[in-house]
């Protein structure tokens, strides 16, 4: 049977999961949101255009509007003036989300140990990949951005089951389980039916 | 366009002399000279009429305005020493006009009434180091947030600050 | 509505019926970096447009008055990041003024090579980027392609391409190769072909014309009264330029031009910076092929340079200098005394005034900022702006945060 499909189909068809279908899609379709603040901000400009060109890596597609991204990018120091307004974006941003941390001074403060500067913006948000530098080369960027597609690649799940334990969501209403149930049985499929296929 | 002009005739620091000797007459000014830089320093309680006066002698541009806290500074015997750089953009004479001033009162005239250039350089001189600038249009920060407690520059501030960076909540994974 | 524009006398009651606030940043694409506006709108005319800033204040001053005169270099650099090594001479030129050092004839020709290679490399993402946000992204990406360039051309000298802290008193961190001197050339050869292009996409772009011709006009009057320098004051008739006014480095040696216009607009803005690009290009091109032979250190009593890195590795009294050098106690001591220097920074008058107290390190350094004064003259260009002319005037003046807050 199996071998005749194989003679039919040939290579058009692959059988895997939901979750890896979609945790590919999602790695291979970032839209940053750029908060660059500093002096990486230029490097990120730089990464983006014409010599090193971001958009091989499949996320070029820069939007400055925290509601259209899932990937935050904070790109420089973050002071106390800023941190709750870099807060609030990242509250903003629709789940599933990720953080970069670009540069020694988004990751640690890097040179910058005053009274301002806050110490690493992970003591006050999740972040999920950071990059060392000051500031990092765009090679180093792209380098960070592939590290996360892999993390992304393993982790993410259809339902954001790596998110199960929030409590806040301040994004659109999650994706509910039940609710993905009910629109399959309006369409007519039927869970228990031995015929289904979820790729089909 | 390019608009070819002559070189600017260095005009003498004499002459300067000369005009503010004239308008500012009974009051003390203090001359000094430090690598082709000349300094002058002025009692702070003539400081409108003196600005004025330096306005009135050619120095029609604010370069710069600061302070400096001298609370370390070996054998000073003031606090605040406030930093006027001026500018005659048609000659190209430079002057560093000074003066001081000392707690409790750290209340001066404010010179935007003189350069308007002076606006955010003067809101920026209290929002480091305190100083108060009367008669000033819109007295506020200008870096720090406004409900910030502290001065900064003012040499007792910690460079690391009194723990007002690390003042924030913070979000985790679960709640964002 | 805020108070203070109710109290406005200038506002009649009719007028303040309509208007409504706009928040513009601190996260905006135009602002390129961290700034707010609190914009007052009557439909899409701005009357009153209130910067707020210090989102990127970070205590540059306070490190000042921790670091020595070589390690500030490494902070100073992060100021206007668009042109890295121009704070870096900026800051060097005032030191060397306060230590009293008379630098070599062969490190001041690196130096204003690479003053006027940071000057193209600002402008060219001034207006690159400001093209971009008026729509049109043909532009930043050539502009970008020069620009990656230079990154090479510094990288080659300092090991670093983008914050190089290539500069130390008295003179640099290494000596120039020949295949440095190579790559400038080529760069001199290649940029003009790239300026005939950039120019024609942007400077006879008509919607670009269009946008910013009579847009935020500065008055030669107020730009002096504010305090305004650089291409801002010169393109509103306020011909003055540091390199001839005050000659520093090697300015004195070259011919060159002054770049000015009377417009006072967005446009004559971009005018002049486009101008000096290839007044630029003049520099470097007399330059690159006069570098004078010698040592890049200055020579004086040897404690307030470093000396060459091949004694240092060669030689016990080149090791017992690098020591010395570096040690508190043994280092060269400041003048007390205060001096103010300033150099013509792409954006303008880039200035310090530096305190000294008798050691190796500032009592009290201050930056003056052109784009602090440039920002604060904004409210006055915009006043009688349509909304989208907010992105064109400050693409124009060229804001950049770190340096605007510090």
């Amino acid at each position: 049977m199996a071998t005749q499909i194989n003679k039919q189909l040939g290579d058009n068809v692959f059988l895997t999961t939901l979750d890896a279908a979609a945790s590919w899609g999602r790695a291979n379709s970032l839209w940053p949101m750029p908060f660059a603040t500093a002096c990486c901000g230029i490097e990120l400009m730089s990464t983006a255009a014409s010599k090193h060109d971001l958009s091989r890596f499949g996320s070029e597609v820069m939007r400055f509007s925290p509601r259209q991204c899932d990937l935050m990018i904070v790109a420089g120091r973050v002071v106390m003036k800023m941190l709750p307004v870099l807060q609030r974006i990242w509250l903003q941003m629709p789940e599933p989300k990720w953080c970069i941390s670009m540069g020694a001074c988004a990751c640690s403060g890097g040179v910058f140990d005053t009274y301002a500067v806050v110490q690493g913006i992970d003591r006050f948000m999740p972040v999920d990949v950071y990059i060392p530098g000051c500031p990092p080369r765009p090679e180093q960027l792209i380098r960070g951005i592939i590290d996360l597609q892999e993390k992304i690649q393993k982790g993410g799940t259809i339902n954001a089951r790596e998110f199960k334990l929030r409590i806040l969501p301040e994004g659109p209403p999650r994706f509910d389980e039940d609710e993905l149930i009910r629109i399959r049985e309006r369409n007519g499929f039927k869970l228990d039916d031995p015929t289904y296929d979820p790729v089909h | 366009m390019t608009i070819e002009t002559p070189k600017p005739s260095s005009v003498e620091i004499d002459e300067v002399k000369l005009k503010l000797a004239d308008a500012l007459a009974g009051v003390a000014l203090e001359w000094s000279e430090f690598r082709d830089q000349y300094r002058v320093v002025f009692p702070a309680t003539e400081l409108l009429k003196c600005l004025n006066a330096f306005k009135s002698a050619g120095f029609e541009q604010l370069s710069d305005l600061t302070a400096v806290d001298l609370l370390e500074y070996s054998n000073a015997t003031d606090r605040f020493e406030i930093v006027y750089c001026l500018l005659n953009v048609d000659t190209g004479l430079r002057m560093i006009a000074k003066t001081y001033l000392n707690e409790p009162d750290l209340t001066i005239p404010s010179a935007t009434s003189v350069w308007s250039g002076a606006d955010w350089l003067e809101r920026e001189v209290y929002d480091m180091y305190g100083i108060l600038f009367s008669g000033h249009p819109n007295f506020k920060r200008l870096l720090l947030p406004q409900e910030f407690q502290s001065f900064p520059m003012r040499k007792d501030y910690p460079v690391k600050g009194r723990g007002e960076r690390h003042n924030f909540p913070v979000i985790t994974r679960a709640e964002s | 509505m805020p108070l203070e524009l109710l109290e406005s006398p200038d506002l009649n009651a009719n007028q303040r019926e309509g208007l409504w606030t706009l928040n513009f940043g601190p996260q905006h694409p135009a602002t390129h970096t961290t700034l707010r506006l609190v914009l007052q709108l009557d439909g899409e005319m701005v009357i009153d447009a209130e910067p707020d800033i210090g989102f990127l204040h970070s205590g540059f001053e306070k490190l000042g008055e921790v670091l020595d005169f070589n390690q500030y270099v490494t902070i100073v650099d992060r100021m206007n990041y668009i042109s890295p090594m121009a704070n870096e001479i900026a800051w060097h030129h005032a030191v060397e003024k306060l230590l009293g050092i008379d630098l070599t004839p062969r490190c001041k020709y690196i130096r204003t090579i690479f003053a006027e290679l940071m000057r193209i490399h600002d402008h060219l993402l001034c207006l690159g980027t400001c093209v971009l946000d008026l729509g049109g992204a043909t532009a930043f990406m050539y502009a970008f392609n020069e620009r990656e360039t230079i990154y090479e051309i510094c990288e080659r000298a300092s090991g670093q391409r983008f914050h190089t802290s290539y500069t130390r008193v008295g003179g640099l961190l290494y000596d120039v190769t020949d295949d440095w001197v190579q790559m400038v050339r080529d760069f001199v050869r290649n940029f003009p072909k790239v300026y005939r292009d950039f120019s024609g996409l942007v400077m006879k772009n008509r919607i670009f014309v269009e946008r910013t011709r009579d847009v935020g006009v500065l008055s030669r009057e107020e730009a002096i009264a504010g305090g305004a320098t650089g291409p801002v004051a010169r393109a509103s008739g306020v011909v003055r330029d540091l390199r001839r006014d005050e000659p520093y480095l090697a300015y004195e040696d070259f011919d060159f031009d002054v770049c000015a216009s009377q417009g006072g607009d967005c446009y004559a803005r971009f005018q002049v910076r486009m101008m000096e690009m290839l007044e630029s290009i003049k520099i470097i091109e007399q330059a690159i092929e006069n570098i004078p032979a010698g040592p890049i250190f200055a020579a004086g009593t040897g404690k307030e340079s470093m000396p060459d890195k091949r004694e240092v590795y060669r030689s016990i009294e080149g090791l017992i200098h690098h020591f010395e050098s570096v040690m508190p106690n043994r280092q060269m001591q400041a003048p007390k005394e205060s001096v103010y220097a300033a150099t013509e920074s792409p954006n303008g008058e880039l200035g310090y005034y530096i305190v000294g107290d008798g050691s190796f390190r500032a009592y009290r350094a201050r930056t003056r900022p052109p784009s602090l004064l440039h920002f604060s003259l904004f409210s006055r260009m915009m006043r009688g702006c349509m909304l989208s002319d907010v992105v064109a005037v400050l693409g124009s003046i060229n804001i950049i945060a770190a340096e605007l807050d510090r």
